[in-house]
């Protein structure tokens, strides 16, 4: 008799907790930041086709392996080949990786939560200097939100040599941040059933405050015709297919383990197919939505900063020249400029230099390329869920731990280590995990077993389109984002980072040192050695056993 | 004789008022910008209003309170609005210094703002700095105070599940007698745990058989899937050798 499994309550919590891993910031930054980069409405070409040909056949692929294997990441891989048992220890690593980064998301939301209750908002007044004459002056030079971000909330060093100390409130919110989400995952599978309803949900709900708050602001449809004005000629750029499949693979969060996880937690007579598909529709869907949202925005704080800029320069003419208050507008600014040039032409050109050209165009640029943040998805709380436990204690000592580790995310440099675990600490490694997923299972285990399997498992025969799917396209496509990947860090040479300039209250870019670079490298190699380390582990001992057996035979 | 010393005394005034003069200093409104629809003209009267309230602010400093409104002179008028000013002392032959003159309107600043309807950013005056108003700072944050609140909510929740787990894994020690034993229903669904309330009821209670019938009482803390009824499978036979 096998031991018997959690199962969910109903399909229904499957699907939830695939959407809400699924479903994260990536959809809301990621998405609008590419698709208006790689040609606005002509991106959804190249993504919706990626979609079909690599984001459904993976994801389906996961699912069918946690269906069909009942177990999870490591004891799935375990049983596919002895030799692979790697995999899902390398899957295991990144996920912890992961969480430990993530949740520090969680606590700079509770954060601006928690200042939300005052009136005005803290972000958006610049506090005084010390005598009261003025505003703080990095607050004059950056933005009062930038002020709030950088200065009140991160308290950021110039570079990331300075460490600083470890910032007390931050770490408050990411204790509070690591507690809620031991809260949720406690019961197993019985808190985190009823959880997802919740996590899957709530995003919704937020979403559409948002869509109806930003198409009601000045300056929405600027961002919403900028971003989906089709640029035809960008269909023709590598670059956007390349970033299409990237999107839609970090997108899904494949290979984590935690959709395996999930899937084992199901009926073997559940049809992971269909959930499959709905699954990456309704993510992409959400892509697409958020997109709405965030360009509605964008364009409202694009045309705002336009008209501030527009504003400053009227003011500067107007004081210069002692024109009358309220003559210049935005209307007559360029004739009475080109007026004064001629008929004060020495003091024009003095005032020339500081006057700056302002156009909608550059400032809807600015503000969506400013937040480039290469956001992977999957929630903090799945990932313990995918780590062998088998008691409440273990889950809380992988709490415990995380946050400890946590605490390097809140010092004055915090935010840098962010951006080096951000950047680096999944992408590779992940590509590779897939990879090998889809290569063992077709090839190692076999398609014709698998199919046969999944047919005796849920009674319905395998399309050969995913087989098609699985055994060539999608492992073809990930070994040339591997390859895309790994050239591109090759040939850019030192990685650089973007550090806070507080005297010029701007980002500015520097090297990273070497340390860092160390750093880097560790977290991509002990994640993708997992993989060779873990085969050459089972050969060894199986060599040792053969060995041991070998006079006895 | 007379228009002579007139004109003298004249030039000598406007001298004392000229644009970067020595203690002048530059006013400039925008009171389109503030009022908009209800702007009003600058004309002679709002003048002679700016003069008095800066002769009121200088009558309010220690040794000045003689001045009048003839003291404070304007000059340079641009229809900007943008004009300089300067205070002389009784005799009219020189200037007050622009440190006195710099602290009284400071400390006037919201008086004069608020006779012409503007504020600090519309009604400027040129190297006179603004004075903000404190900030409020209530003694303990805000943001702290709903940190605790969510902080406690949190930890009872999870105090709350933890011991509840307890409890239930205490229960589900009560044992039955492997010959009760029915169809054993071998799923553990979560939701429809029936388990503990059944045990209870019962009396016999086995010492050293762990075993449940149906309604298996999957204990969440533990993420076993439900007890193995070893009334059917004894301990080696679950393991086939390889």
């Amino acid at each position: 008799m096998e031991k018997t499994r959690p199962l969910w309550a109903t399909p229904l919590q499957f699907v939830f907790a695939c959407i809400s891993y699924a479903v994260g910031l990536g959809n809301v930054w990621r998405f609008p930041y590419l698709c208006q980069m790689y040609g606005g409405g002509s991106f959804l070409v190249p993504y919706v086709v990626m979609l079909v040909v690599e984001g459904m056949p993976l994801l389906y692929l996961e699912l069918a392996v946690g269906q069909r294997m009942r177990q999870g990441s490591i004891g799935a891989w375990r049983t596919v080949s002895p030799y692979l048992s790697g995999v899902g220890v390398a899957s295991v690593l990144v996920s912890f990786f992961l969480c430990t980064y993530y949740n520090v998301i969680n606590a700079w939301a509770f954060w601006y939560l928690f200042h939300s209750f005052q009136d005005p908002l803290p972000w958006s007044v610049c506090p005084l200097n010390g005598n009261r004459t003025g505003y703080v002056e990095e607050c004059e030079k950056a933005s009062s939100t930038q002020y709030f971000w950088y200065r009140k909330t991160l308290n950021i060093s110039p570079s990331i040599q300075e460490s600083g100390a470890v910032q007390w409130e931050p770490a408050l919110c990411l204790v509070l941040a690591w507690l809620v989400v031991y809260l949720c995952i406690l019961r197993g599978t019985a808190s985190t059933g009823k959880v997802v309803y919740f996590t899957a949900l709530l995003p919704y709900c937020v979403l559409i405050i948002y869509l109806v708050r930003g198409l009601t602001l000045h300056g929405a449809t600027n961002g919403l015709a900028y971003m989906f004005t089709p640029k035809m000629e960008q269909l023709a750029n590598p670059k956007a297919w390349i970033n299409a499949a990237t999107q839609i693979f970090f997108s899904l969060g494949l290979g984590f383990g935690s959709l395996i996880a999930f899937a084992s937690y199901n009926e073997p007579s559940n049809n992971c197919q269909k959930h499959a598909i709905i699954v990456s529709i309704i993510n992409s869907s959400t892509s697409i939505f958020a997109s709405i949202v965030t360009f509605s925005i964008y364009g409202f704080k694009a045309t705002f900063n336009y008209e501030s800029c527009l504003n400053k320069v009227i003011l500067l003419l107007t004081n210069s020249f002692d024109l009358e208050d309220g003559f210049l507008t935005a209307n007559n600014l360029e004739q009475v400029k080109d007026y004064l040039a001629s008929a004060y032409p020495s003091k024009y050109s003095e005032v020339f230099p500081q006057i700056r050209n302002c156009s909608l165009e550059s400032e809807l640029e600015t503000v969506s390329c400013r937040q480039n943040l290469d956001l992977l998805h999957p929630h903090a709380s799945q990932g313990p869920l995918t780590l062998p436990m088998r008691k409440g204690n273990l889950r809380g000592l992988v709490c415990l731990t995380n946050c400890a580790i946590g605490m390097v995310f809140t010092m004055e440099a915090g935010s840098y280590w962010f951006d080096i675990f951000n950047d680096y600490a999944a992408t590779l490694s992940l590509l590779l995990i897939v990879l090998v997923e889809t290569v063992a299972m077709c090839y190692l285990y076999g398609l014709s077993r698998f199919e046969s399997e999944l047919k005796a498992m849920t009674g319905r025969a395998l399309n050969w389109y995913w087989k098609a799917m699985w055994g060539g396209v999608s492992p073809l496509l990930i070994i040339s984002l591997f390859i895309f990947y790994l050239s591109d860090y090759i040939i850019t040479g030192t990685l650089r980072y973007q550090a806070w300039d507080a005297a010029q209250g701007q980002l500015v870019t520097k090297d990273y040192p070497p340390h860092a670079l160390a750093v880097i490298g560790l977290l991509v190699a002990s994640s993708t050695m997992c993989i060779p380390l873990g085969a050459l582990g089972t050969l060894i001992t199986r060599c040792l056993r053969r060995g041991d057996t070998a006079p006895v035979a | 004789m007379l228009w002579l010393l007139f004109f003298l005394v004249t030039a000598i005034r406007a001298d004392l008022c000229q644009p970067d003069a020595e203690n002048a200093f530059k006013v400039r409104l925008s009171i389109r910008t503030a009022l908009g629809d209800k702007a009003y003209a600058w004309d002679r009267n709002e003048e002679y209003l700016f003069k008095a309230m800066v002769a009121f602010s200088m009558r309010k400093v220690p040794n000045r309170e003689t001045t009048e409104i003839s003291h404070v002179l304007l000059c340079n008028v641009t229809q900007r609005v943008s004009f300089w000013f300067v205070v002389t002392d009784p005799s009219r032959n020189h200037t007050l210094p622009a440190v006195e003159v710099q602290s009284a309107i400071r400390m006037n600043r919201n008086r004069i703002n608020n006779a012409f309807f503007l504020n600090d950013q519309t009604l400027e005056f040129l190297r006179i700095p603004p004075t903000f108003a404190p900030p409020t700072d209530p003694s303990v944050p805000i943001w702290i105070i709903i940190f605790g609140v969510i902080f406690c909510i949190v930890l009872v929740a999870t105090m709350l599940l933890i011991l509840s787990g307890i409890r239930q894994h205490r229960r589900v020690k009560i044992l039955h007698c492997p010959f009760q034993a029915s169809a054993v229903n071998n799923q553990c669904h979560f939701g429809k745990n029936k388990g503990p309330s059944e045990m209870e009821d019962t009396e016999d209670k086995c010492e050293n058989v762990i075993t449940i019938e149906n309604g298996i009482p999957c204990d969440p803390l533990d993420m076993k899937g439900g007890h193995i009824n070893d009334a059917f499978v004894t301990e080696d036979e679950r393991l086939t050798p390889l």
